[in-house]
């Protein structure tokens, strides 16, 4: 194995020390259920799954299909799949397989090998996804030349790299269009780690297995950050030290000229970090600055070296002082309201990576290299932020945080919290899931962890059948004051049991907005429209997580009574809260 | 785990290499089927021993393969009667 990668801080384990987790006890981790189905023999795969599963905190209950029988699985309605209801179903089927394929196919339906593979998976995908509201991931192909055209291969339809590669773009291609489906990229990590690692011939030949023992951790790390993903244990924020982190060279000592970036020096390295950092910002990542240095020192790159690529403008957080990393990053923290694991702290200095990390434990520390030239590499290899969505709204995340800094300035100067919320002339438009929110939905839904009542997680596909059930009825709110706009921060999804009760199944809020009164402004909604709809009873459940002990009393507090697991509310004797938010037209 | 070449300096006869590999193999068993009850002998066969089976041979041979510092060819690894015959196979690739 080339280079071992540090994740977190525990090293990529070997198969045998995840065959170990196997015996541990998994009764307090979180259960999701995993179907596996392959063309080749995946016993090896499962053990790693679970194994890894559970230094992440799941416990993976997989049901493997029998050796080779994924249309017999997938197509028989009263297949053992079916009867398992799986929460996520892993499709592998490999490019050893596909290439057995292609040698049997007469020479004139060579080109059409890669349309009939796509026909092919979407039936599948239809099939599952019809019958059972669980997501696949499907691994993608790891590129085998057969050397029967040699660089021409490129240049003919024919030739199996090209209807591989033909099968891999065209997946990405469905993949964007099919909410439910994932891809996990192992054609990558075979770029990355090199094919005669990932494959053993010697045991391919034996055996049935295309993955060899060594690589085998690696493949499970690269499907639990898609499964942690899709279960909404994301990053959302990355946090940078900035000498000899973001720039080369000591900006208190070197001065302005003499930093590292650009063509000074090792300067290149620098510059395609921080172009790196850019891209996630872009991409919603929240970027912070953490350093030990006089603020208007650390800021002035920033502002006038011409070579910067990051400017303030990009830094939700910039904190630059002499106390130490511990404290400022709890600040930081405390600002952003995001939990420590959804965080990255990138800094050079081993020192300051060991102190905060003995602090805070859950914070993702990478152990950057010591040239900066491999920033970067090592960077891309740790697949730090994984994710299941992406809409416009991430991209104005930044933004969004630095209004809020400018808000907590202004709400200093009122010492009644009424008359704060009174000025901010606060607005929110309401509307039902449509498809110009639902991705927005879908994300917040994945990724909110402390305002959520029962913290279902709702794909964007899930989304799509609820918004076109008759049984449910759906509410955004979005929430603007005179600062900006928050765009789509809360969502409800009300399930009507009967002509008598409403059920919230779903209320989850943004935590950017809390102290808002928009909880009463949104519970003011649901009350509306269960007396329009001659509702008599509101029916709310609160299921406990590590996070969301927030919203415990949310229910009591508003009058719910208390009907073990559920709180009720009478229609009719429900009071309208006060709220200072208005209904945006 | 001393290597095996050490111990082989070590030792003058072919019956203390045996014996010096047959330690190394032992353990290469305990470790990879977590178990340290396990004690084989040369003439120790598949059946003799909890858990080796078909899926956890394919471990066993890639440890051996990795300590050894070795590579078998996929028709030996399917040929060996007992641990005495994958001990002749090692022994052939000059360890």
């Amino acid at each position: 194995m080339a280079i071992k990668l540090v994740r977190n801080q525990i090293k990529v384990k070997d198969f045998l020390q995840l065959k170990k987790n196997l015996k541990k006890d998994f009764s307090s981790l979180k259960t999701i259920k995993l179907a596996v189905l392959g063309d080749t023999a995946t016993q090896f795969l499962t053990q790693a799954l679970r194994g890894l599963g559970y230094d992440h905190g799941f416990n993976l209950e997989i049901w493997e299909a029998d050796f080779n029988q994924i249309e017999r699985q997938v197509y028989d309605l009263s297949s053992d799949l079916f009867e398992f209801k799986p929460d996520l179903v892993l499709i592998f089927q490999s490019s050893h397989k596909l290439l057995g394929k292609y040698n049997k196919l007469d020479p004139e339906k060579q080109t059409s090998l890669a349309t009939d593979e796509l026909d092919a998976i979407d039936t599948m995908y239809s099939n599952i996804t019809n019958h059972l509201s669980a997501k696949i991931i499907y691994y993608n192909y790891t590129e085998i030349d057969d050397s029967i055209f040699g660089n021409y291969a490129n240049k003919t339809e024919a030739s199996f790299l090209f209807q591989l590669r033909k099968l891999n773009y065209e997946l990405m291609v469905m993949a964007s269009k099919k909410p439910n489906l994932y891809l996990c990229d192992l054609s990558t990590l075979q770029n990355q780690e090199g094919k005669r690692c990932v494959f053993q011939p010697s045991m391919y030949v034996s055996t049935e297995m295309v993955l060899s023992i060594d690589i085998l951790p690696y493949v499970a790390e690269k499907s639990i950050d898609l499964i942690k993903a899709i279960n909404g244990k994301i990053k959302k924020c990355v946090i940078l030290d900035l000498d000899n982190t973001t720039w080369g060279g000591v900006i208190g000592d070197d001065g302005l000229e003499n930093i590292q970036i650009g063509n000074l020096g090792i300067g290149k390295a620098f510059s395609e970090f921080q172009y790196w950092i850019k891209k996630l910002k872009n991409r919603g990542i929240i970027v912070a600055v953490c350093s030990k240095n006089t603020e208007s020192i650390a800021k002035e790159p920033f502002e006038k070296h011409p070579d910067m690529v990051l400017r303030l403008t990009d830094i939700s957080v910039f904190i630059a002082n002499w106390e130490n990393k511990v404290d400022n990053i709890r600040q930081i923290q405390s600002i952003l309201n995001i939990g420590f694991d959804s965080m990255v702290f990138l800094d050079d200095n081993p020192f300051e990576r060991n102190i905060v990390r003995e602090n805070i434990p859950d914070i993702c520390i990478p152990e950057l290299p010591e040239d900066p030239a491999n920033y970067l590499e090592y960077l891309y290899g740790l697949n730090l932020f994984e994710t299941v969505s992406f809409s416009n709204e991430d991209a104005e995340r930044t933004k969004l945080y630095q209004i809020e800094a400018e808000r907590v300035k202004v709400q200093k100067k009122f010492t009644n919290e009424d008359d704060f919320l009174a000025n901010l002339d606060m607005t929110s438009e309401i509307k039902p899931f449509n498809k110009f929110n639902r991705p927005r939905v879908a994300q917040l839904s994945q990724r909110t962890n402390q305002f959520n009542l029962r913290t279902i997680r709702y794909s964007e596909g899930d989304i799509e059948r609820i918004s076109k059930s008759k049984d449910y009825a759906t509410f955004t709110f979005t929430l603007e004051d005179k600062f900006g706009d928050n765009g789509l921060i809360c969502v409800i999804i009300l399930h009507k049991e009967d002509k008598e009760s409403l059920f919230i199944d779903t209320w989850f809020m943004s935590c950017r907005v809390l102290k808002r009164d928009m909880e009463n402004f949104v519970l003011n909604t649901i009350l509306d429209y269960a007396k329009e709809n001659g509702f008599l009873y509101i029916k709310g459940e609160y299921i406990p997580t590590a996070k969301n002990a927030m919203v415990k009393d949310l229910y009591p507090d508003f009058g719910f009574k208390k009907n073990d697991p559920y709180y009720i509310l009478e229609v009719k004797n429900a009071k309208i809260k006060t709220s200072h938010i208005k209904i945006k037209k | 785990m001393p290597k095996l070449k050490q111990a082989i300096l070590k030792s003058r006869n072919r019956g203390m290499i045996r014996e010096e590999m047959l330690k190394q193999i032992n353990e290469i068993f305990i470790d990879t089927l977590d178990n340290e009850d396990i004690v084989v002998e040369e003439s120790t066969k598949a059946e003799d021993v909890d858990d080796w089976d078909s899926l956890t041979h394919i471990l066993l041979v890639v440890a051996i393969e990795k300590h050894f510092k070795i590579s078998f060819k996929s028709n030996e690894i399917q040929n060996w009667n007992d641990v005495g015959e994958m001990m002749d196979c090692i022994q052939e690739k000059g360890i």
